[in-house]
């Protein structure tokens, strides 16, 4: 009958796969102290690699690669055996839904540590799979406060949070730029609320008066009903939290509507894909970067260079980031004397490693310590350096031409109205 | 008082945006009683294509207008014949399905589409030359620029010339026989398919009109500009009531004030409760509104009934 | 007789136990986690099959009631309250609060016209993604677009699925256990539905969409039918949604956009609008292909072309929207359409017996 054959085949089917269950070889250790076998450490580094964001992905995944690189020429002995690092590189399209499949990913195949997540959207949900894993995660780009908010021992990261950033941003508005009266407007997504949230706090603490503020969404072109709002309240300064793509058109409405108020920003608006498209109504505004520029950072030029001789292209934004993370990550291994992740995880917490960016530090939440921000101001048709403030002591002002894009914390799908 | 007057301003620019995309959603459902979804993209290719053909011109010496009228003309061009091959390959087959056919195929043109002009156009936001003539003026306080004065006057223009093809034309009393009774109008001598391919291209021509107008008036091109702005326009074409032109424009300028209106607005009826970022519920409401008390719209519709 | 259908049943319950550890074994357990997530668009499909299928009720915006489901869930089983009740309990609310959901759509929409309805039930769709947005001020209900994270796992007679099982000697991974929670579920709304399908109401709901006016004048009540379509076909939603919440532990705005609509909506009409099977096959072949796409697309561009000419994301929505195009055109009833859809619209379909091929 029909339906035995099937149950048989079915059954036959099971037990032909269960038989077959693939296992990752296990690295053969050997007795002898002289013919050892090498320590291998599975990197998992998660990133977009396809989609608008694949050039910074790909750039970040470079980043962690070369790492790797010179850690395995580097001969490193952990324990009596050689180090040796396999960089496992996964594509998470900068959407949700897909890091949370790519972190299960690397937990059944059973990684050491993961780098990643680039974009914010996708590390939060990520942190929750390797924290019930026990995986120590060290993102170098996400830059949302929420990601070590939540108590997770796992998660740790090497770049500047957005709450350092809104503040040093608040802190200048005030300060620097003098502003008494201040309008805000974000687009209501995770990194545009959050940096505005930040902003305001700092800024009215630091003395500015906030006199409106404003909410739009992602998707938005059309700003002349809030703006118009704003303008009947003269603000010395409009602060944006949201992306370049709006910030452009915000801008120009600004000055179609006569409004001569400073515009400031966070990172999202902070790229030349702005100053291109807002034309005349970018010149004299300002944004800020978290960080540092590459040519600034104390192991700079010559991460520019390795990086060119290997890769013969331009740096994106967070390659370097993504080298420190793998080495402060060997670093933890070093001092644990072996790789298991429970060991990286208690020694990740005490590192102090002078990094290709910075002096690496960690407080208690997994944030770095003493992060940088950067500004800049729009002249003559590009972002020119004006301040530095946190982190190592940067060179005075000049001009910094890298056409730098930002970091799109955005979902990945396309026709929605999100 | 200037800032109401302003918000008038800007309702009047957008909601004249969302008319000229309007008539030509209304056109196509008058005729078919189908949501043509990819009709916004469309306006974005309009928008595009005519960039292109700017960024061409540019090297010529010509005077900026021309440049302007020239590239839209190319765009008018393309769209149309965009237009015509979408009904032709997409849309005829399916004349006489059920509803729901129709309306996921043009979910996949509107789709197909996009991800076109991506592959071509690339994902970054293109910024558009300033061509036509935007010197600022003042009203009553507020500004207008010149640019908005040409959107408004596009969309009363085009629903004139509408109104006075549909309703005073050979061509248009052919268009709303189609519409009433395809079958008693193709007994009468009229070609059934030739009407409706001829609506399209119609409403393909404005929609590169819109293309050039909106890039002309945020100084971006984009990609995915177009999808939103479809929903919103389709969203005032019911609003007016769906298939009546006059509705088409009143529903968008109604939309747009609203819109306008209502961002610069809430925060301050509700106590800062809901503020601008509910612009969009807002407008919804009331179209919701509007709906519950008159199903056919402000205007009423004119739908073919299909029984 | 009897036999063989128990047979059948036997069959395909064999097939559905042992499908999660074949797969798991065969290719990972990252496509186990795809199979869950196929169940849970499953037990969506199926609740916008009622409303589409059943009673030709075009709904735009469907999706707001997986929103409204996951986010009961997740407010009632987060640190974001502190409160965690449990599963059992908050199921049941979730298909409630997304049943009277359903009410409120419904209810100002039943005077319209089929498309006006698809306009507003799209509006409605993108009103409450604009709510679970926007409402963290000034009191804050949803943490607007930082959404809500660390949502607690689903959680069977005090144990965390996550957490796995021991049995018969073979560890199941969280992942088994969640596919065969959902494919219980699943199997209850496949039941409820068709249970539904042969009954009063569901009769007069397809009376309904072929003639409302016929159906009004043979005493139908259609204000009660409609509003019941709308309460049911949302409360499977809501369903689904609370289980997705307890599954990916985190949910924010972004998961539930005009684009998901559309897509349960295609998975529906592609499927087959009206027939049970077909609405479960369109749900799997639109949750499974895409993901096989996203696998080759790339290496096999690399493998042919040596570099990647159309990136895949974009490249899987472009061949997307032809599939909804050439679907349509030469199969506008469904992949699996119910046995009267399929006499009234073949006669669209282009014969190929004229070229002499099967």
């Amino acid at each position: 009958m029909k339906t035995q054959t099937l149950v048989l085949s079915l059954s036959a089917a099971l037990a032909l796969l269960a038989c077959s269950k693939s296992e990752p070889p296990a690295p053969a250790a050997a007795g002898a102290p002289v013919a050892q076998a090498p320590l291998i450490v599975k990197i998992g580094h998660a990133a977009p690699l396809t989609g608008p964001q694949a050039h910074i992905g790909k750039d970040t995944e470079y980043g962690a690669q070369l790492a790797v690189d010179d850690v395995n020429a580097a001969n490193i002995q952990v324990g009596g055996r050689t180090l040796q690092l396999q960089l496992i590189g996964e594509d998470d399209q900068a959407d949700p839904k897909q890091g949370t499949i790519v972190a299960q990913k690397f937990v059944d195949d059973k990684v050491n540590v993961v780098i990643g997540h680039m974009n914010s959207g996708t590390t939060l949900p990520a942190s929750v799979t390797y924290a019930n894993a026990g995986i120590p995660q060290v993102s170098a780009s996400a830059t949302n406060p929420e990601y070590t908010k939540h108590g997770y021992k796992t998660a740790f990261r090497v770049m500047t949070n957005d709450e350092a950033q809104g503040k040093v941003l608040g802190e200048f508005a005030a300060g620097k730029l003098a502003a008494k009266t201040i309008a805000v407007i974000d687009d209501k997504t995770q990194y545009g609320e959050g940096i505005a949230i930040e902003f305001k706090k700092a800024a009215s603490a630091s003395g500015a008066k906030v006199v409106a503020e404003e909410h739009t969404d992602d998707k938005a072109v059309d700003f002349a009903a809030i703006l118009t709002k704003i303008k009947a309240t003269k603000p010395d300064l409009i602060f944006f939290g949201g992306m370049d793509p709006q910030a452009a058109p915000l801008s120009m409405q600004m000055k179609k509507l006569g409004i001569k108020s400073i515009l400031l920003m966070g990172d999202g608006g902070c790229t030349a894909d702005f100053i291109k498209n807002a034309g005349a109504a970018a010149e004299g505004q300002y944004c800020s970067k978290p960080g540092v520029p590459v040519e600034k950072m104390p192991g700079g030029p010559a991460f520019i260079a390795k990086y060119k001789a290997k890769y013969n292209a331009p740096i994106q934004l967070y390659a370097p980031y993504a080298y420190d993370a793998v080495m402060v990550v060997v670093e933890a291994i070093k001092r644990a004397g072996n790789a298991d992740s429970a060991a990286i995880l208690a020694e990740l917490p005490k590192t102090a490693y002078k990094g290709v960016t910075t002096d690496i530090a960690f407080d208690e939440k997994g944030d770095i310590k003493d992060a940088a921000v950067t500004l800049y101001i729009a002249k003559g048709g590009q972002w020119e350096q004006v301040d530095t403030i946190g982190g190592k002591p940067a060179a005075p002002a000049a001009a910094s031409a890298e056409p730098i894009p930002a970091a799109t914390p955005s979902p990945a799908a396309i026709p929605a109205a999100k | 008082m200037e800032t109401f007057v302003q918000q008038l301003i800007n309702g009047l620019t957008l909601g004249s945006i969302y008319a000229l995309v309007a008539l030509g959603y209304t056109m196509v459902y008058g005729i078919l009683g189908l949501i043509n979804f990819a009709h916004g993209e469309v306006v974005m290719i309009g928008a595009l294509v005519a960039l292109a053909a700017f960024k061409l011109l540019a090297a010529t010496m010509l005077p900026p207008v021309l440049i302007a009228l020239i590239g839209f003309g190319i765009a008018a061009m393309v769209c149309m014949a965009l237009g015509w091959s979408i009904e032709r390959i997409a849309y005829r087959p399916l004349r006489n399905a059920p509803r729901l056919a129709p309306l996921i195929t043009a979910i996949g043109v509107s789709l197909v589409l996009q991800q076109l002009a991506m592959l071509f156009w690339g994902r970054s936001y293109h910024a558009v030359p300033a061509l036509l003539p935007s010197e600022a003026h003042e009203i009553l306080g507020a500004r207008i620029n010149e640019v908005q004065i040409i959107i408004m006057l596009a969309a009363g223009m085009a629903m004139t010339g509408l109104i006075f093809l549909v309703q005073r034309s050979k061509l248009g009393r052919a268009m709303r026989a189609t519409a009433e009774n395809p079958q008693v109008a193709a007994l009468m001598g009229v070609d059934a398919n030739k009407i409706v391919a001829l609506t399209f291209v119609i409403g393909s021509a404005l929609a590169a009109l819109a293309g050039v107008l909106v890039s002309a008036n945020y100084g971006i091109a984009h990609y995915q500009m177009g999808f939103l702005l479809g929903l919103k326009a389709f969203t005032a074409a019911v609003l007016g009531g769906i298939g009546n032109i006059g509705g088409a424009v009143l529903g968008g300028v109604l939309l747009g004030i609203i819109e306008a209106l209502g961002a610069g607005y809430i925060g301050d009826l509700t106590g800062g409760v809901f503020g601008s970022n509910y612009q969009d519920v807002f407008a919804f409401f009331v179209l919701i509104g509007v709906l519950v008390f008159r199903p056919s719209g402000l205007m009423g519709e004119k739908v073919s009934e299909r029984a | 007789m009897q036999n063989k259908k128990f047979a059948g049943f036997a069959l395909i319950a064999i097939a559905l136990i042992a499908l999660p550890i074949m797969v798991g074994m065969g290719f990972g357990n990252a496509w186990v986690r795809m199979l869950d997530f196929a169940l849970l668009y499953i037990m969506l499909a199926l609740g916008l099959n009622i409303v589409v299928g059943f009673a030709g009720l075009l709904d735009l915006g469907y999706i707001a009631f997986y929103a409204v489901g996951a986010y009961i869930y997740a407010l009632l089983a987060s640190p974001h309250f502190g409160l965690h009740w449990p599963l059992w309990a908050i199921l049941p609310i979730g298909a409630l609060v997304a049943g009277v959901f359903g009410i409120l759509l419904g209810a100002p929409t039943l005077r319209l016209r089929g498309d006006y309805l698809a306009i507003v039930t799209l509006g409605f769709g993108e009103i409450i993604r604009i709510f679970l947005n926007n409402l963290n001020a000034p009191i804050n209900i949803t943490n607007g677009p930082k959404g809500i994270a660390g949502i607690d796992p689903l959680t069977i007679a005090g144990q965390p699925l996550t957490k796995g099982m021991d049995l018969f000697g073979f560890h199941f991974h969280g992942l088994y256990l969640y596919y065969y929670l959902f494919v219980i579920l699943a199997l209850l709304i496949v039941l409820v539905t068709m249970r539904l399908e042969n009954s009063r109401i569901g009769r007069a709901w397809v009376a309904i969409r072929e003639d409302e006016i016929a159906a009004k004048a043979c005493g139908i009540n259609t204000r009660n039918v409609k509003l019941l379509a709308f309460a049911m076909g949302a409360s499977f939603g809501g369903v689904a949604g609370g289980l997705f919440s307890g599954f990916q532990q985190f949910v924010s705005p972004e998961s539930f956009g005009l684009f998901e609509s559309i897509m349960v909506l295609c998975m529906v009409v592609l499927g087959g609008m009206g027939n049970i099977p077909g609405v479960i096959l369109g749900a799997v072949v639109l949750t499974v292909l895409p993901e096989f796409f996203r696998y080759w697309a790339g290496p096999a561009q690399q493998a042919v072309f040596g570099q990647i000419f159309i990136d895949p994301e974009s490249m899987r929505l472009l061949l997307f929207g032809i599939a909804l195009i050439l679907v349509m055109r030469f199969r506008p009833m469904g992949l699996l359409p119910s046995a009267r859809r399929k006499a009234e619209l073949e006669h669209l379909a282009p014969s190929l017996d004229d070229e002499g091929k099967a």
